[in-house]
């Protein structure tokens, strides 16, 4: 073991050894390497500026450099604006093509949106608002931007691009000391360590760093655990390990509850998606965590791990109040369980901003109906709360009434008693409560086949 | 000729590669030191102790400074001295700056600037309008008023009066740069200062100011912004001024640049505005008169919120002939950010007020609201103008024509704006008193109506929304008339220097500055028609204060028409004296030789640009020259309210269509046609870039990008987390941008128009048709306010539904 973090930086190795733990792939890039193509635009996640393309085996991904720790790094490939070009200066398709179709102004955000649109072209994807959800620009109202990325996504992937996979695998990268490499080890040393920072995607602890100006010591870096990161299924449901991206569970879930793959789809961004996990989405503990209503909804089992012991609890049990967790010192998410079930699970996020916005409330609703009557109700929701909650008395109100509008109409009356909403900047406290009960009906008009989502209607 | 060429944004190979250099990329001398401010806590008090210790003692922090260690604290105020860069011991806002720590590094010095214990003697801040009423904290001795006609007699002859109020917020600029400034002492106490700033001479004259030398001690250098849109006209101040004291102290290079929550806590944003309207219409819904009430939060300093409220008052007319005005403009001082220019500087809250109107007045005589404009638009540009066209069409030549696609609609490009409904008598005026006679908004909303279908979406609409029980569409076309000049006559003017080298190589700089608008290239474009060379023969070079003096800020969407007319002249110099030369040598008059095709022409003879160029050297031509220019005719009273305060008007016209949800407010832009008038642009795909760019930052103003004050005074949208700028699926799906074909009926530089700000207006098509579709839900006024978030449109569902 050592503590040198390993990585390849525009296709050559890089070994770093003088670097604190919690530095910034941006701040390294920028001010140690020189590489000054990268940009911070808001340093915490949220403009894409920094975005660079990283690779491993798995593939190539964009994420933000800005809330991205060095050792997150190690073992992988970077590359970028600077090494998204050829090694002889060549210009990548995307390149070419945001010069053709001006998809630049100010050209600030340019290369986080290079990076973007490499690492999808890399992919062959095509679906450019979500590719680009996490780029902001404030010049081009991104019309050219979007002609840009549809003229290259038919050319070639450059022989370049398609280096680092095999590259990584080259590198003799060691695992670090504070980066357990497997469930166990890592049970073992957060149980010696119960005051440490689990670090898993670094997409909220990342702003612990960057905006908080914290200094988290010790730190455990999770990348390394294989045995958190697997999705297996079988009769009883869905079983998914805590270091699992929510692009992974995005693909994943799709299948069997396309609504929760759509909230996920609008959940963050593409940078954010992919270094972000269930795991931590859970474990933060947030009140406006997208996933907890969704897996609540779909009565969701968390797994727990201290040590050599285990406990599994209904997800729902494991939110206390606000900033507690039922979770104990050196205690760790290991994984979900989904259990399998007929599709009844609609998701609705309601943000100030369609895409890449926080929740003002998310509702995740699953309403069971046999022969015309309720016999389950799950109504659970983000941003109503402290934590993510039920709606229990709403579904007391539903459950073993006919399926009418006039049911539905009652039980949006509970919603009252059930929450009392925050008003904040994302919303009131009125607003919240009426669009969390109108969720409900606009469940049942959508079970009803009535077109209610702004996203089917065109001009 | 190389104007009026879509061309590329001259620096786009090297924004894609990661080249283009911004601030914050310059490499730095090793002993460089990294500055932050320590903020207020509070948005009104005294500070009663301030104990730095703390801050001293953090790592790799070498000094901190705060008001008490100036003998004269340095002022950033871009107008009336009234901004201190550190408190003097009294709060004026959350978030102003206190002290300032410079450290070894940017890290640190944020850091360490978290560490101060600051108390304070709090005072009752004012923060709202009616706070500020009561209190009668305002700029200026009272309001301003303009005023045309008898207005209580024209409301009193009314058919209907329409009355009502609209407030609309503010707005950040997010620029993707934050602010930046670098600072690198030079020999003898002078300065040389690079600064993402679009006002390098108000930048000089600050630093100079503040440390107590002459404007020629300090150099002041702009290579590029990463975006501007009127934030980086005096906020950029600070950062300079901070440097250039903590360089002068320590004799090291200092730099500094905001975090993003910083920026936002700090610097000024758009000025949001309440306003209260009465008017008089007659029963076809001609106005007869408008009385408007206008008040804006001007923040805690000065700034440039008087040339913003007038800029206001001055569009609260927009489009339409108001025979009788009353604009009254209340300046309020409140203990917020202080208030900055942005993009349209005050016309957009004009513009808006009246636009409001119009809409009511529809939705109140159960008429089409583009009927009512119509009916209400000024007359149709004729005579003197109309020949003025013609001219330029010939100038222009043919060819030019070229096609946009965007969205699934694709663009057209119209023909001609002649006039087909001159004016019959007299000069119709506006409410200043300037007469408006270069209106085309006639012609032109008939084109765009036109060409998007409008009547017959209208009516699609109307059934579709009948049909439906949870979501309703809207429709609304809306225009934009926009009054082109600085408003404060004295800064239409612009410099230019150029050399031609002898090798034909052509060296250009003027007063602008490049935000990622284009301008670079656009001028570099009139440089190589002046020469008939090709483009490449021209190198752009960064707006530098030493080699173009006392500039006016690239604002007021003036940089093409000051900086093409000013380096047009200076080219001209040169090419005059070269032709002078080469007359003599060929025996033949100076009219004779001609520059075109990277060859200068005499008589038969036709001598390369480069060959030329050296022997024009060789026989000691000078191939040096600055440029200048200022704005013909404009003049203008701000105090009594009349005059010409612009040289002419950019209009255009935009039409958006709506779907909303009832459940949420939730709302998607489905479809944009727009219409601009960028005269002969100069490079219509830049120009394209502008309407379209412009159009989604002004749809965002409108909607999602909401500032949230508490009732402490503290600003809690102070990221991108919380505040929300259009994000790619934010654009329309179907988005069609043309631009009108027609020449500038005044002498502009090649008849081109300015761009920068107008089409931010057109976002209000947005507005208007959330409006519209609210309104298919309830038989009752909506009076929907701005921003129009999805919980306000739920709002206005509710009040439409009565």
């Amino acid at each position: 073991m050592t503590d040198e973090v390993v990585f390849l930086l525009n296709g050559a190795p890089v070994r770093i050894t003088d670097q604190p733990s919690t530095r910034t792939l941006l701040d390294w890039l920028r001010e140690t390497q020189g590489l000054t193509g990268t940009k911070e635009g808001c340093n915490e996640g949220d403009c894409g500026a920094c975005t660079v393309v990283v690779t491993d085996a798995d593939g190539s991904r964009a994420v933000n450099g800005c809330i991205l720790f060095l050792p997150q790094l190690n073992g992988k490939a970077v590359r970028t604006v600077e090494g998204i070009s050829g090694p002889d200066g060549q210009m990548h398709p995307v390149q070419t093509a945001m010069v053709d179709h001006h998809g630049s102004q100010c050209g600030f955000c340019t290369p986080g949106i290079i990076a973007s649109l490499a690492a999808a072209h890399t992919n062959g994807e095509t679906a450019f608002d979500d590719v680009l959800a996490g780029n902001l620009c404030r010049c081009t109202g991104y019309a050219t931007i979007i002609r840009a990325a549809e003229a290259a996504a038919s050319e070639p992937v450059p022989a370049w691009m398609q280096t680092d996979r095999e590259a990584v695998a080259a590198l003799d990268a060691s695992p670090l000391p504070f980066a357990p490499t497997s469930s166990d080890e890592l049970a073992d040393w957060y149980a010696a360590n119960p005051e440490a920072t689990l670090i898993a995607g670094a997409t909220d602890v990342g702003l612990w760093v960057t905006k908080m100006l914290r200094d988290l010591s010790p730190v455990a870096f999770l990348g390394g655990c294989a045995d958190l990161k697997t999705i297996s299924e079988d009769a009883s449901g869905m079983h998914v390990g805590a270091m699992v991206s929510l692009t992974e569970l995005h693909a994943a879930i799709a299948p069997r509850h396309p609504s929760f793959a759509e909230m996920l789809r609008r959940f963050a961004s593409t940078q954010v998606r992919n270094a972000a996990t269930i795991g931590g989405n859970i474990a933060n503990g947030s009140p406006i965590g997208d996933s907890p209503p969704a897996l609540i909804a779909l009565g969701a089992e968390l797994h727990l791990r201290k040590g050599a012991t285990r406990r599994t609890i209904p997800l729902e049990s494991f939110f206390i109040d606000y900033g507690k967790q039922d979770r104990d010192a050196g205690e760790f998410v290991e994984g979900i369980t989904i259990p399998t079930q007929p599709d009844r699970l609609r998701c609705y996020k309601l943000s100030k901003r369609f895409d890449q916005d926080i929740s003002a409330v998310c509702g995740c609703l699953s309403v069971t109906v046999e022969n015309g009557t309720v016999t389950d109700a799950k109504l659970a929701y983000g941003g109503m709360a402290g934590i993510p909650k039920r709606a229990s008395n709403a579904e007391a109100a539903l459950v073993g009434q006919p399926w009418t509008e006039a049911t539905v109409r009652t039980a949006m009356a509970a919603y009252a008693q059930d929450f009392t909403p925050l008003t904040d900047m994302r919303a009131s406290s009125a607003y919240r409560l009426e669009t969390a009960a109108n969720m409900l009906l606009r469940y049942f008009h959508e079970d009803q086949g009535t077109l209610s989502n702004v996203l089917e209607v065109s001009a | 000729m190389s104007v009026h060429k879509s061309l590329p944004h001259d620096a786009a190979p090297l924004h894609v590669t990661g080249q283009a250099r911004y601030v914050d990329d310059i490499p730095v001398p090793a002993n460089c030191l990294h500055l932050a401010f320590g903020m207020a806590e509070i948005a009104h008090g005294r500070i009663t102790s301030m104990n730095l210790d703390a801050v001293r003692a953090a790592p790799g922090v070498v000094m901190v400074l705060a008001g008490e260690d100036f003998d004269e604290i340095p002022d950033c105020s871009p107008s009336a001295h009234d901004e201190p860069l550190l408190s003097d011991g009294t709060v004026h806002y959350l978030g102003q700056p206190l002290f300032l720590v410079a450290a070894t590094s940017h890290l640190a010095a944020r850091k360490a600037a978290r560490l101060a214990q600051v108390e304070y003697e709090e005072l009752e801040p004012i923060l709202t309008i009616e706070q500020a009423l009561a209190a009668d904290t305002r700029f200026e001795d009272g309001p301003r008023i303009y005023e045309k006609g008898d207005v209580d007699a024209a409301l009193a002859r009314a058919t209907h009066i329409i009355e009502g109020r609209i407030e609309m917020g503010g707005q950040e600029h997010f620029y993707l740069e934050s602010q930046a400034a670098l600072v690198l002492p030079q020999e003898g106490g002078d300065m040389v200062v690079h600064c993402s700033t679009q006002h390098p001479s108000e930048i000089q004259h600050k630093v100079a100011h503040a440390l107590h030398r002459p404007m020629n001690a300090v150099r002041v250098e702009v290579r590029r912004m990463g975006g501007g849109f009127g934030g980086k006209e005096s906020q950029g101040n600070h950062l300079a001024i901070a440097c250039a004291m903590v360089a002068d102290r320590t004799g090291r290079p200092v730099k500094m640049r905001y975090d993003r929550d910083d920026d936002m806590m700090i610097t000024g944003k758009r000025h949001d505005f309440r306003i209260d309207y009465r008017a008089g219409v007659d029963a076809h819904g001609k106005l007869t008169g408008v009385d408007f009430v206008q008040m804006t939060r001007c923040g805690w300093a000065l700034d440039l919120s008087l040339p913003v409220a007038d800029r206001a008052m001055l569009h609260a007319d927009n489009a339409y002939h108001l025979p009788a005005a009353r604009i009254t403009s209340h300046r309020l001082r409140t203990n917020t950010q202080s208030a900055t220019a942005y993009r349209g500087f005050g016309g957009p809250q004009g513009v808006l007020g009246i636009e409001r109107v119009m809409d009511h007045i529809a939705h109140t005589l159960g008429l089409d609201p583009l009927e009512v404009r119509k009916a209400n638009y000024y007359a149709e540009m004729g005579g003197k103008a109309g020949v003025n066209v013609e001219k330029g069409v010939e100038a222009k030549g043919a060819g030019t024509a070229h096609k946009i696609s965007s969205g699934t609609g694709g663009a057209k490009r119209f023909g001609g704006a002649h006039s087909p409904e001159p004016m019959e008598q007299g000069q119709q005026t506006t409410p200043y008193h300037m007469p408006v006679t270069d209106f085309i908004l006639n012609g032109l909303t008939a084109k765009l109506a036109e060409a998007c279908d409008y009547h017959a979406r209208r009516a699609a609409i109307a059934d579709w929304n009948a049909s439906q029980p949870v979501l309703k569409r809207g429709i609304a076309l809306t225009p934009v008339k926009f009054g082109i000049s600085f408003t404060l006559t004295h800064l239409n003017q612009a410099g230019a220097l150029v050399h031609v080298y002898n090798d034909g190589s052509i060296h250009l700089n003027h007063g602008g500055t490049e935000m990622g608008q284009g301008l670079f290239q656009k001028v570099a474009q009139v440089a190589a028609d002046r020469f008939g060379v090709p483009l490449d023969r021209v190198k752009i070079t960064a707006t530098d204060t030493g080699k173009v003096p006392n500039t006016s800020a690239t604002a007021a969407s003036s940089g093409s028409d000051l900086n093409g007319m000013a380096v047009k002249a200076a080219c001209d110099t040169i090419r005059d004296r070269m032709a002078d030369f080469f007359a003599e040598q060929y025996q033949t008059k100076p009219a004779q030789v001609r520059f075109a095709d990277g060859m200068v022409h005499v008589g038969n003879e036709a001598i390369p640009f480069d060959e030329a160029a050296n022997r024009a050297y060789v026989g000691r031509v000078s191939l040096s020259a600055t440029g200048f220019y200022k704005t013909p005719e404009v003049a203008w009273d701000r105090i009594a309210g009349r005059g010409r305060p612009f040289f002419y008007f950019a209009q255009g016209a935009a039409c958006s269509e709506v779907v909303i949800d009832t459940l949420t407010g939730e709302n998607r832009i489905l479809r944009t046609d727009i219409l601009h008038d960028a005269g002969s642009s100069l490079n219509p795909v830049l120009d394209i870039g502008q309407v379209e760019g412009a159009f989604v930052q002004g749809a965002g103003w409108l909607t999602t990008e909401e500032l949230v004050w508490d009732g402490k005074g503290r600003l809690r949208t102070h990221a991108p987390s919380t505040y929300k700028i259009p994000a790619c699926s934010d654009r329309p799906r179907v988005f069609n941008v043309a631009l009108w074909d027609a020449p500038n009926p005044e002498e502009t530089i090649y008849r081109s128009k300015a761009v920068g700000e107008p089409p931010f207006m057109h976002g209000i098509s947005v507005w208007s048709a959330l409006s519209e579709a609210v309104a298919a839900c309830g038989p009752n006024y909506a009076d929907l306010q701005a921003p129009a978030t999805a919980e306000e449109v739920l709002s206005a569902i509710k009040r439409a539904r009565g």
